[in-house]
């Protein structure tokens, strides 16, 4: 049985007049019904990008230019833009930081929704306005018949989240991806939220790709934990394995570097340098320049991506722990 | 800190660099700017390279009057464009028009924009009364058609080149002030203004060293725009009879002067300053267009 | 304890402007002029190098207070203590001295700093204008200042945008270091930063306590980053102080429901994959905020006396504030 969502060696490239940017850079990875897949990784490492990729959402200068996308086996790299209406909001759903980026800030919520359920199945208004209200219901909103007629400004920062999760669930999709659903979120907001998803996915069987900086978030969600650095994924593995016993020097430094494994009032262990420039790569590990494991022959070649253990893949020449 | 590998971003592209090379890729917007500034350049040299002084009486001769496009006076001199009814030569006092039609639009752009950013950054500056009042008074000054505006000023004002630019200059400043009004309120919200209050600076440099300056760029555009703006403003005024005085004349003054030989077939003698002014605007509005789209985010991908 | 900076039954209102549809609302009716408490009578010490961690939802007052407490903004009501006086008494040379002691590193790295001006001059325009620094001097005190917070000197004539993120920050905190300060106001300092570099920023920042014995409000909604730096923290909600503890204290045993509410929903790397039993209902809007403790319709404990009566904040345990009617009348 193949997963719902199988990405292989998936490139996606800007071209800018500075040169061409290599936002994804052979990404492999795949994701089971109701599983949840982390995908975390700092600021520019492709995250949104490979989330947008798998949308059909990549605009010019941008383009897909290697790899393959399958939606249940179904290919979708290549798809016209008329395949790509029957399976985009219907299929695949996401749901962006901001949640404005789905909802139409002039128009009533209901108008909203039920345009949503229209444009993929022939029903009638009334029938439309009932599903939109019991999905209002599921994603925790109190009294969602009067919420139904207001407009998204009359909302909070996390009910306005609420709603932009109910139009992703409006179809059933069968994939989800959530690109920092929660950063914008209070503390106890942000909760509320990811207990919803995880409700929910439970229910519905969806298959999830989170997306976000925080590995406290996706520590406590996900089943897997894909870490991104500079375009590749550079670990990947079931999420309790890679946190307790981390195979790549960054996902190890950044674990290091969380105040909480740190003893109180002293200095944090920090990840020296800053984040390279996409379009200034090292030739080797682009890691190398802040890595304190790095050797020789880390600086020649672009480490290939290798198994480790039973069930994770690291790209690294020299991994903390070879683990059986 | 230091294991911290200090490697900033080298200064490959800077913002203006950039700019211009943007500015450069679109054919069209970079012949305009050439257009542009080759106009104003043949205005500044007007009194070196054109034929004769049109306003100095002893250069020019009564008998020489109407002659057509291409004809040759008496004493063999060539009237590439022709002569008007003083027998002066049309080129010549085309680039001196053009010369007095660009001062005049450029000097009452730049003093609206000295009133006009000045009290707009104060409004959004202090908020408030200050801005209540200032922007009411923009208001009411934007209610009112501008060329209303400049032709009670001249009446009360009379004649002259201070006077027009001075009319121009009131003309316009509403614009920049609501412009610069709009830039400011955003740009004030920005921790670096907080930073400045928090360092405790006086609030004139902070107003004017460190909010003006990041005010300026969209206003770069209205003042282009205005430029061409304020010239067809000053033609109006000057073709009605009340703009720049008979013995300076402008591209409008000159248009008015051959205006009504037009019927009796001496067409030269308003079209060639009208297709000057026509091209001169034009151009000017092309570059403000280009500059436009490229200072506009939301057109950027 | 001798404060060096205090605020005192700090209040601050604001008073919205009605936005557009509540303009047309108001042709047919009378406007009703809509005020923010976003501060209701906060009284909160820095001592002399002590670090005091600032947490709170959006929307809390957390930025007002520091905002207050940095001089930027004036209080509606109360005071603030400079070294035991009154900043409102002071004028001229004294206000100035006060104003320049505390010192804001703000959230955004970017727009905090003047896209126009070059790092020399942002970093040195204050101490020049001051006087802290003489204008043939300048330039080396801006690279000495520059090699304190890991920046290369060589780097003064560039501008803000040729910077990472993390060095942004680092110029944010030597711009502040300038006018020789002795509090820094945080505001969220490290949330817009790289999870790689945020613990470069943080080590900097206690680096700098320890060598110019510098005193820290530290404003964060990160419970983990508080946890580790502060010596004492307060939570505030919808514009009160609910409890102020050391550190060790609170997070040992929190004494308010909603600092309960809050450890518990912090999300911790070392739980792993378990269900989330959230603390239910909105945050509500400052606009309108419920009556009694603030907390009521969210408290799991809230009784009848929670929605008539404000708790008082009172001392529960030496050094320890909270406020909440459990803690007895
Ligand atoms: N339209 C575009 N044109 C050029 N480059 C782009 C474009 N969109 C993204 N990029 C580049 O692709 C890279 C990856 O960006 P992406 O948005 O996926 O990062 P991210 O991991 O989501 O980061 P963040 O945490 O900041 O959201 C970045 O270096 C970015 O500069
Ligand atoms: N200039 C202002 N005008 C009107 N209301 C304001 C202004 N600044 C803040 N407020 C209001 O005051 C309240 C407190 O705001 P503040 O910025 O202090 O919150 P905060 O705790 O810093 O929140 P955040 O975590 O979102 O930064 C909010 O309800 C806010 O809407
Ligand atoms: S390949 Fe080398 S440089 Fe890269 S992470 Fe592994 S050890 Fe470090
Ligand atoms: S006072 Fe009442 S409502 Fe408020 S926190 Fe205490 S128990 Fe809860
Ligand atoms: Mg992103
Ligand atoms: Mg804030």
């Amino acid at each position: 049985m193949s997963a719902t969502l199988e990405v292989a060696g998936l490139e996606t490239h800007f071209v800018t007049r500075a040169g061409v940017v290599k936002a994804v850079d052979g990404v492999s990875f795949s994701v089971d019904r109701g599983q949840v897949l982390g995908l975390v990784g700092e600021s520019g490492s492709g995250k949104t990008v490979t989330g947008l990729s798998i949308m059909g959402l990549v605009d010019a200068p941008g383009r897909i230019a290697g790899g393959s996308i399958k939606l249940a086996g179904k290919e979708l790299v290549g798809l016209d833009e008329r395949g790509w209406r029957t399976i985009r909001g219907r299929k695949i759903a996401m749901i962006f930081q901001d949640p404005m980026m789905t909802l139409n800030p002039v128009l009533r919520v209901d108008t909203q929704m039920i345009e949503a359920i229209q444009a993929h199945e022939d029903v009638a208004n009334d029938v439309a306005r009932a599903r939109c209200r019991d999905a209002l219901g599921r994603v925790g909103i109190p009294s969602p018949e009067e919420r139904l007629s207001a407009y998204p400004h009359q909302f909070s920062g996390g009910m306005r989240q609420r709603v932009a999760i109910a139009i992703a669930l409006l179809h059933n999709p069968d994939l989800i991806i959530a690109d920092e659903p929660t950063t914008a979120l209070d503390v106890t907001i942000q909760a509320q939220i990811i207990a919803q998803v995880q409700k929910l996915a439970a229910e519905t069987g969806a298959a999830i790709v989170w997306v976000t900086h925080d590995l406290a978030v996706v520590s406590g969600l996900s089943d897997r934990l894909a870490v991104m650095y500079a375009g590749r994924i550079i670990e990947e593995g079931p999420t309790a394995e890679v946190l307790t016993r981390p195979g790549h020097p960054y996902t190890a430094g950044l674990l290091a570097s969380l105040p909480i494994n740190n003893p109180r009032g002293r200095p944090l262990n920090q990840i020296p340098g800053s984040t390279p420039s996409l379009l200034r790569l090292p030739p080797g590990c682009p890691f190398a320049p802040r890595c304190g494991a790095c050797q020789d022959d880390c600086t020649v070649t672009r480490p290939p991506e290798t198994r480790f253990g039973m069930d994770r893949r690291l790209r690294c020449f020299h991994p903390l722990e070879a683990s059986a | 800190m230091s294991d911290v590998a200090i490697e900033a971003i080298p200064a490959v592209e800077t913002p203006l660099r950039r700019f211009i090379a943007d500015y450069c890729a679109n054919r069209l917007a970079l012949a305009a700017l050439v257009v542009v500034l080759v106009l104003a350049l043949l205005s500044l040299l007007a009194p070196w390279i054109a034929p004769q002084n049109p306003y100095d009486l002893t250069q020019i001769s009564i008998f020489d009057n109407m002659l057509k496009p291409g004809e040759r006076s008496m004493d063999g001199n060539l009237f590439v464009l022709g002569t008007d009814e003083q027998g002066r030569d049309m080129l010549s006092a085309m680039l001196y028009g053009l010369k007095m039609s660009l001062f005049v639009g450029a000097a009452s752009t730049a003093m609206g924009l000295a009133v006009g950013v000045s009290l707009g950054v104060t409004a959004a500056y202090f908020g408030g009364r200050i801005d209540a009042a200032i922007m009411r008074l923009v208001d009411l000054q934007l209610s009112f058609p501008a060329i209303l505006i400049a032709l009670i000023l001249l009446a009360v004002l009379g004649k002259g080149v201070d006077k027009v630019i001075l009319a121009l200059t009131l003309v316009q400043w509403a614009y920049y002030a609501r412009t610069v009004r709009g830039n400011a309120l955003v740009e004030r919200r920005r921790e670096y203004i907080e930073a400045a209050q928090c360092l405790a600076l006086p609030r004139s440099r902070i107003i004017f060293r460190h909010l003006l300056p990041n005010c300026m760029a969209p206003l770069i555009v209205i003042a282009t725009v205005q430029v061409a703006h304020a010239i067809s403003l000053e033609a109006t005024l000057s073709f009605l009879g009340v703009g720049v005085p008979i013995t300076e004349p402008s591209l409008g003054l000159l248009i008015s002067n051959g205006y009504k030989y037009i019927l009796s077939g001496k067409y030269w003698v308003s079209l060639f300053p009208g297709l000057l002014l026509l091209f001169t605007i034009l151009t000017i509005n092309l570059v403000g267009d280009h500059l436009r789209d490229l200072l506009n985010p939301r057109l950027k991908t | 304890m001798s404060a060096l900076i205090e605020a005192r039954n700090v209040s601050k209102r604001f008073a919205r402007e009605p936005d557009l549809a509540a303009k047309i609302a108001g042709l047919f009716g009378n406007v009703r002029r809509e005020v923010v408490h976003a501060l209701d009578s906060v009284s909160l010490a820095v001592a002399p190098g002590e670090v005091v961690g600032l947490v709170g939802e959006s929307g809390s007052g957390k930025s007002t207070l520091g905002r207050i407490l940095a001089g930027v903004w004036e209080p509606t009501g109360g005071d603030v203590l400079f070294d035991g006086c009154r900043t409102a008494d002071l004028s001229g040379d004294e206000r100035r001295k006060a104003d320049l002691a505390v010192q804001m590193v703000f959230q955004d790295p970017m727009s905090s700093l003047n896209p126009r001006m070059r790092v020399a001059d942002i970093i040195g325009e204050a101490p020049l204008f001051h006087g802290v620094a003489a204008k043939a001097e300048v330039a080396a005190y801006v690279a000495d200042l520059m090699r304190k917070v890991g920046l290369d000197p060589s780097f003064a004539d560039r501008y803000p945008h040729q910077f990472s993120g993390g060095q942004r920050a680092r110029i944010g905190i030597a711009r502040a270091l300038a006018v020789k300060p002795r509090v820094i106001v945080a505001d969220e300092a490290i949330a817009a930063l790289d999870v790689s570099i945020q613990a470069q920023v943080i080590n900097l920042f206690m680096q700098l306590r320890a060598e110019f014995g510098l005193a820290y409000l530290f404003i964060s909604h990160d419970l983990g980053v508080v946890r580790h730096l502060a010596d004492r923290v307060a939570i505030l909600y919808l514009g009160r102080i609910v409890e102020i503890a050391k550190a060790d204290e609170l997070f040992a045993a929190p004494n308010h429901p909603y600092t309960q509410a809050l450890l518990a929903n912090m999300p911790k790397v070392e739980t792993g994959k378990h269900a989330f039993a959230p603390l239910q209902g909105e945050i509500p809007s400052p606009l309108n905020p419920p009556s009694g403790c603030h907390f009521h319709p969210r408290c799991p404990f809230a009784t009848a006396r929670c929605s008539d009566e404000v708790p008082a904040l009172k001392e529960i345990a030496p050094g320890r504030l909270a406020a909440c009617h459990l803690n007895g009348p």
